[in-house]
C-alpha cells in the first residue's frame, strides 16, 4: 500500500512532501514522545502525532518513515513543511482524532497484507 | 575517518542535524542498515540531550573498519547521578519540552539498547561526555 492509497481512502489533506506520495507503507505507529518513536518505530511505517514542529521531520528523516498524519486538523509549522518538501517524506492531516484514524489506518494496512 | 559536528544547546529547530550527517555518511560507507539504525537512534538522543539539557557540545565521529566511535561532548549542568538519569522515565525536562514530546526520560534508556558501548563521565556544572561504539561486524 503506497501513501497516495491512504490519502484517498481516507481523504486526508496533503500539507507538503507530496513528491513522497509513491512511498510504501508497511505499518503504522501512534505516539507523540519523541523517543518513543525514536525507539519503536520502524522503516516504512505511517506516523500519527499531533506535534507539528520541525523535530517531527528529523524523526521522519532519520528512521525513514513513509509519511507523518497530524490529527485533530493540526498543520506543519512553516520549517516543518519545508523539510518535508525538501525530503519528500509526505505530512498528511486529518480532522479526526488519534484513536478513529489509528483504527481505520490499522484496518486499511492489515486489509493489503 | 573522522568527522566533528557541533550542537547548539536550546536550539531545537536544528537538533538531529549532526546524527542525520552521521547517518549519510554510514550509508555512503555500505555500513550494514541494521547497524546504521540503531546508531542513529543512540546519536539522536545523545545530540537531544545536548540541545535539551546543555549550552554548547559537540559530536565527534570516529570510524575505523570494525567499528563507529561517537563523544558527544557538551558544556552543560552535567549529571549529579548518572544512575538515575539512565532509569526509565527520569526526566528534569522542562514543562515547555516536554509539550514539545521530549523529556520522556527514554532518551538514554534508548541509547543503551542502540549501542554496544556505551560510557557516561559528568561533572556537575561542568558538562557531560557520553561515550557510545557501535561494531561494524
Ligand atoms: N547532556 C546532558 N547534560 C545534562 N543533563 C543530562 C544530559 N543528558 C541527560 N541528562 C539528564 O538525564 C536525564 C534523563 O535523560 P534522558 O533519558 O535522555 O531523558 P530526557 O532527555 O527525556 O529527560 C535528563 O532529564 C537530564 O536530567
Ligand atoms: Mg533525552
Amino acid at each position: 500500500m503506497k501513501v497516495q492509497d491512504i490519502v484517498d481512502q481516507l481523504g486526508l489533506k496533503i500539507c507538503s512532501g507530496a513528491a513522497g506520495l509513491n512511498r510504501e507503507i508497511v505499518g503504522g505507529y501512534t505516539s507523540d514522545l519523541l523517543s518513543d518513536v525514536m525507539g519503536n518505530a520502524n522503516e516504512n511505517q505511517i506516523w500519527l502525532t499531533l506535534q507539528t514542529h520541525k523535530n517531527i521531520m528529523a524523526i521522519a528523516s532519520l528512521k525513514d518513515l513513509a509519511a507523518i498524519i497530524l490529527v485533530k486538523g493540526y498543520q506543519p509549522e512553516e520549517d516543518t513543511a519545508a523539510q518535508s518538501n525538501e525530503e519528500g517524506i509526505p505530512i498528511l492531516s486529518s480532522e479526526e482524532e488519534t484513536f478513529e484514524l489509528t483504527g481505520k489506518i490499522y484496518d486499511l494496512i492489515k486489509r493489503t497484507k | 575517518m573522522e568527522f566533528r559536528f557541533e550542537i547548539e544547546g536550546g536550539n531545537f529547530s536544528k537538533a538531529g542535524t549532526a546524527s542525520s550527517e552521521v547517518k549519510k555518511i554510514l550509508k555512503q560507507l555500505n555500513v550494514d542498515p541494521k547497524i546504521i539504525k540503531r546508531t542513529v537512534v543512540s546519536l539522536y538522543e545523545a545530540e537531544v540531550n545536548v540541545v535539551a539539557h546543555a549550552y554548547e557540545g559537540e559530536m565527534n565521529v570516529e570510524i575505523i573498519p570494525d567499528k563507529v566511535s561517537v563523544t558527544i561532548q557538551d558544556k552543560g549542568p552535567g549529571i549529579p547521578d548518572i544512575d538515575q538519569a539512565m532509569q526509565e522515565g527520569y526526566s528534569t525536562a522542562t514543562p515547555k519540552v516536554r509539550e514539545m514530546g521530549f523529556g520522556a526520560g527514554m532518551g538514554l534508556p534508548n541509547i543503551k539498547k542502540n549501542s554496544d558501548q556505551l560510557n557516561i563521565s559528568s561533572k556537575v556544572n561542568v558538562g557531560t561526555i557520553v561515550e557510545i561504539v557501535n561494531y561494524l561486524k
